[in-house]
């Protein structure tokens, strides 16, 4: 890859976990890392290991919920899963993003024009 | 929001199942990464690849797990932990370090929180009464007679009481009570006891209830009712064994039977309040019409209604006063009183307001010196310290963490010496809330208490902060090269870091000079008030109160004394011996003498005069001079003589420029001559101008108000008194067990509120003293070891001993040079702020100063000595070997 992998912004991996569970349903820490990794199409550096300080503070607010269960191929592992109080978090921050993105995407474009003239 | 509630209750959760929470995530990263293993190996990776990519893919297992930690729980409470870990850690390798630091800290602590204690029952607390603010005091405007002046009779205060608009209730105490003016007589010896007569609604007014039974009822303030007594708390305990049956049952108090209706609370002290340093028994109604004729007697407290102000009073007051008279009976002896009302509280301790500042400022000094001193042992350690702090800051910390740590350490140690500090000040205070002798009010009221509990944690947090902060901000900061240079041995590196420790010792030195200053100046007076011709001599004699049952009669009491005073001078080392009924500086009461012919009944001639009843012999066995003719005797008491001894005083202001001696004289109301003048005597206190004084014999005009025996003997009194009361029982076997007090004691009393004062002051200036020294001694000796090698250099290129030796002292002789200027400069304006606490001693007094200047350089010389000694033994050949 010639390219350096993108920083994640603070609270960006946030939404990333609750998309993921959102979509994928209950999921272990290692699925929901490798599920982002694939998803930004490996654009993002991402620390597997961080996903976890994630997990717990998106658990602590009640955003998602965990149990313990076995895996495909038959490991132990903690399966979490979206709760009702984090689809309605999702959304929030789902519109928050988009309009964020819109905004710098608008904003970069004028200057863009600006750097031609 | 509530997902911020949910997570803060959460965090507080996680942070008591650390543990439990650690193994989970561990687990869970175990299980991770050996997914990730397998997928590696299933997509064809050989196994040591497939495991160093997963790891690598997983970035740091330890991280991981301390940003798991940082995002579930409580991070500062985590960093705080560590911090106090490491904090007992350091404090702990430096074992010697700690301790005296703690001491040092502990005594400034417990003296602050001491003093503050003391400020705060005197000062600072209202008046253990309810709704206190509205309690008033009233005395005449103009009290220059004593007690007298400070008291109403019995017909003017029941006409206040009536016709004022301004009081819920007025009450009062009769003022003219000694102590053991009662004997409890039981199966065994009789016991004396005090008890204070207290008009109608007394505890009422003051809002004071009973523990057991109950208050006076309005019918036993009635002549000839049921005669009553209400006990005191310690009284009740003590001698009566706490016994809970004892209300409504009998005592015997000398010839009368007297019911116990009740038990006061042990929160209410009539001594603290009313008569700093005595001790109350009980309690017994004042009956009015038993004491119409006395005169003035009744000490009045009044109770504001609501909404009352002081100064809406006041001009009722004054309204009311003037029109009241003395004596129904007598309209002819006049009217107008005047009333001055001032609130209790400040009647009580308003004069100790000033002297209890001073207190609290000396002891704030004392503890500025203390955290200065600390300041800097903590600057010697950060030299030591400064390479790990540099290595700490290197590998990454932040400045405000490194700081942090070292308040964190100056906490633990502030709040270690504030518990010992706590322990220490409930030392003192236990101590003073027991000493009788010292006559200051509510003394006996001192205690911790939650006020002090907050003050102390605050004194200890402030501390910390500020012997903290300079050493913190000081190591932490710099440029790392600098510490880095700045560790190297032996050269006479490191001035700024020896500037800032200088400061700090000419700032020691200053404080130090400024409370040495203070001290000095404050007994300086002491001495001086100790120094005062007291107009009689209180060593070698001793006072016990005489009881006696003359039934009303004189010319039976007047052989009672007689009888009294003949024995007492027949026994073993007796010098002289004679009766009074008031002693010099204890209880007094004042009459009107006036020059016969002269007196108008306006009472503009009659001067206010202190007046004692006494027999012959008195006035040389207390020493008093007579300047002029002479004493009594025994002829003029049996013949009923009317004769009167005056002091100068009344004589100056009688007859001016005159001889006294044969005039006549009204004193009392009847004609008296003057038969001998005495030496003015202090009365009220060492301090207070003597007033005028009259000595008159027990005849049948003139009642007197008790009796104590004064006896002078070069024998100590404890080895008197024994045959003294043996002598006394043989007279009257109904005599109580009273004791025979020295007369220094009475002197002890008056002056007790300013030895107080200069001896917490002079012990909080030795102390400054001592620290100021160990400062001093600290940064030099430190100095001279620093520059070991360089003093070992200089030697070995020919320097001798004691220029070597001369060097260092000079070193210390500046600092105290500059401490001690800008000390004295400090001391001339506090010494002008405590002048009205001076007594015959100019603020800017040469000697004290120089005095104390001296001391304080002498010790700063020899705090110095001793570095100078060592430097100059360095051996310029070890020196230069060593590092």
């Amino acid at each position: 890859m010639g390219q350096s992998k993108l920083d994640l912004l603070q609270g960006t991996l946030d939404v990333m976990v609750l998309q993921t569970l959102e979509t994928m349903g209950s999921l272990h820490g290692y699925g929901i890392a490798r599920r982002i990794e694939q998803a930004s199409g490996n654009q993002v550096l991402l620390n597997q290991g961080t996903i976890y300080a994630s997990l717990v503070r998106l658990q602590q607010r009640g955003w998602i919920a965990a149990r313990w269960g076995t895996s495909d191929n038959n490991r132990r592992a903690k399966f979490y899963s979206i709760t009702k109080v984090g689809q309605k978090q999702l959304v929030k921050d789902t519109a928050y993003w988009q309009r964020l993105a819109g905004v710098m995407g608008r904003v970069l474009a004028m200057q863009g024009e600006g750097g031609k003239q | 929001m509530s997902y911020s509630l949910r997570e803060a209750f959460n965090r507080v959760r996680s942070f008591f199942r650390s543990d439990q929470l650690d193994h989970e995530v561990n687990e869970e990263m175990a299980s991770h990464l050996e997914m990730a293993v397998e997928e590696n190996l299933r997509r064809g990776m050989p196994a040591e690849e497939a495991r160093r990519q997963a790891l690598v893919r997983f970035g740091g297992v330890q991280q991981a797990l301390e940003q798991h930690r940082e995002s579930r729980s409580l991070p500062w409470v985590d960093v705080l932990r560590q911090d106090l870990r490491f904090a007992f850690r350091m404090l702990r390798r430096d074992f010697g370090f700690t301790i005296v630091a703690v001491l040092i800290l502990a005594l400034g602590i417990g003296a602050n929180i001491a003093v503050f204690s003391v400020v705060n029952t005197i000062l600072l607390r209202p008046l253990p009464f309810r709704d206190s603010q509205q309690l008033v005091r009233i005395v005449e405007k103009d009290p220059k007679a004593g007690e007298s002046s400070k008291t109403y009779t019995a017909d003017a205060t029941q006409d206040f009481q009536q016709q004022n608009h301004s009081f819920q209730s007025v009450s009062g105490y009769f003022a003219f009570t000694g102590p053991d003016n009662f004997k409890l007589v039981g199966n065994a010896q009789p016991i004396p006891v005090t008890g204070i007569l207290v008009a109608e609604g007394f505890f009422q007014t003051l809002g004071v209830e009973p523990s057991l039974g109950r208050l006076f009822r309005p019918e036993e303030f009635v002549q000839h009712s049921q005669p009553v007594a209400l006990l005191s708390y310690p009284f009740w305990k003590r001698r009566l064994g706490g016994d809970r049956s004892i209300v409504g049952k009998p005592i015997n108090l000398g010839n009368t039977s007297v019911v116990v209706v009740g038990v006061l609370r042990d929160t209410f002290d009539f001594g603290s309040v009313f008569s700093p340093g005595a001790k109350v028994d009980l309690f017994v109604p004042y009956i009015m019409d038993d004491f119409r004729d006395d005169g003035n007697d009744l000490a009045l407290v009044g109770r504001l209604k609501q909404g009352m102000t002081m100064a809406e009073a006041q001009s009722d007051a004054d309204q009311l006063f003037p029109q009241l008279y003395f004596e129904h009976k007598h309209p002819e002896y006049g009217k107008g009183y005047t009333g001055q009302l001032t609130g209790l509280k400040e009647y009580v301790s308003g004069k100790l307001r000033r002297s209890l500042i001073v207190l609290w400022c000396a002891v704030g000094l004392i503890l500025l010196i203390v955290c200065v001193n600390l300041s800097n042992l903590l600057l010697a350690r950060a030299a030591a310290r400064s390479k790990e702090f540099a290595m700490r800051r290197a590998l990454g910390a932040r400045r405000g963490r490194l700081v942090r740590q070292l308040l964190t350490e100056s906490l633990v140690l502030a709040t270690v010496a504030a518990v010992l500090g706590l322990g220490l000040a409930y030392v003192i205070l236990s101590y003073l809330a027991h000493q009788g002798s010292i006559a200051l009010p509510l003394l006996a009221m001192v205690r911790v208490d939650g006020t002090v509990l907050e003050w102390t944690l605050l004194v200890a947090i402030g501390a910390a902060v500020l012997f903290g902060s300079a050493p913190g901000l000081r190591m932490s900061g710099g440029n790392l090269q600098d510490v880095l240079k700045d560790s190297g041995h032996g050269l006479s590196e490191g001035r700024k870091h020896d500037r800032m420790r200088s400061t700090l010792v000419i700032t020691e030195i200053a404080l130090a000079c400024v409370l040495l200053v203070g001290a000095g100046l404050l007994l300086r007076s002491f001495l001086r008030v100790l120094d005062i011709d007291l107009g009689f001599e209180a060593s070698h004699a001793a006072t016990i109160s005489v009881d006696y049952d003359d039934g009303g009669n004189a010319a039976k009491r007047a052989a009672i004394w007689r009888e009294v005073t003949s024995r007492s001078l027949m026994i073993p080392g007796v010098e002289s011996a004679g009766i009074s009924d008031n002693l010099p500086m204890s209880r007094n009461r004042s009459w009107g003498i006036a020059a016969k012919g002269d007196q108008r009944r306006d009472a503009l001639s009659y001067v206010p005069v202190f007046v004692y009843i006494v027999s012959p012999g008195y006035l040389k066995a207390m020493r008093m001079r007579l300047i002029e003719g002479r004493d009594l005797n025994w002829d003029d008491v049996s013949n009923n003589r009317n004769v009167v001894i005056i002091n100068e005083t009344v004589a100056r202001k009688l007859w001016p420029g005159q001889d006294p001696i044969g005039r006549a004289a009204m004193a009392g109301g009847t004609e008296t001559q003057v038969i001998g003048v005495i030496a003015d005597v202090r009365e009220s206190g060492a301090e207070d101008n003597a007033g005028a004084q009259m000595y008159l014999p027990a005849t049948k005009q003139f009642g007197p108000e008790g009796s104590y025996l004064v006896v002078r003997s070069k024998l100590p009194p404890a080895a008197l008194a024994t045959s003294v009361m043996r002598t006394l029982r043989e007279i009257n076997p109904g005599q109580p067990a009273t004791e025979f007090k020295p007369i220094q004691g009475l002197v002890d009393h008056a002056t007790s509120p300013r030895r107080f004062f200069v001896l917490l002051v002079g012990t909080f200036a030795c102390l400054g003293l001592l620290l100021a020294s160990l400062g001093i001694y600290g940064v030099i000796s430190y100095s001279v070891t620093r520059q070991t090698q360089e003093i070992g250099i200089r030697m070995a290129l020919g320097a001798t001993q004691s220029w070597v030796q001369f060097d260092v002292i000079w070193k210390t002789l500046r600092l105290a040079l500059i401490g001690i200027a800008v000390g004295i400069i400090a001391s001339l304006v506090v010494a002008r702020l405590i002048a009205s606490l001076l007594f015959q001693t100019a603020p800017s007094d040469p000697l004290t100063f120089v005095g104390m200047v001296a001391l304080l350089g002498g010790v700063a010389l020899m705090a110095g000595y001793l570095p100078a000694r060592r430097a100059s033994k360095i051996d310029p050949m070890v020196a230069l070997r060593t590092n």
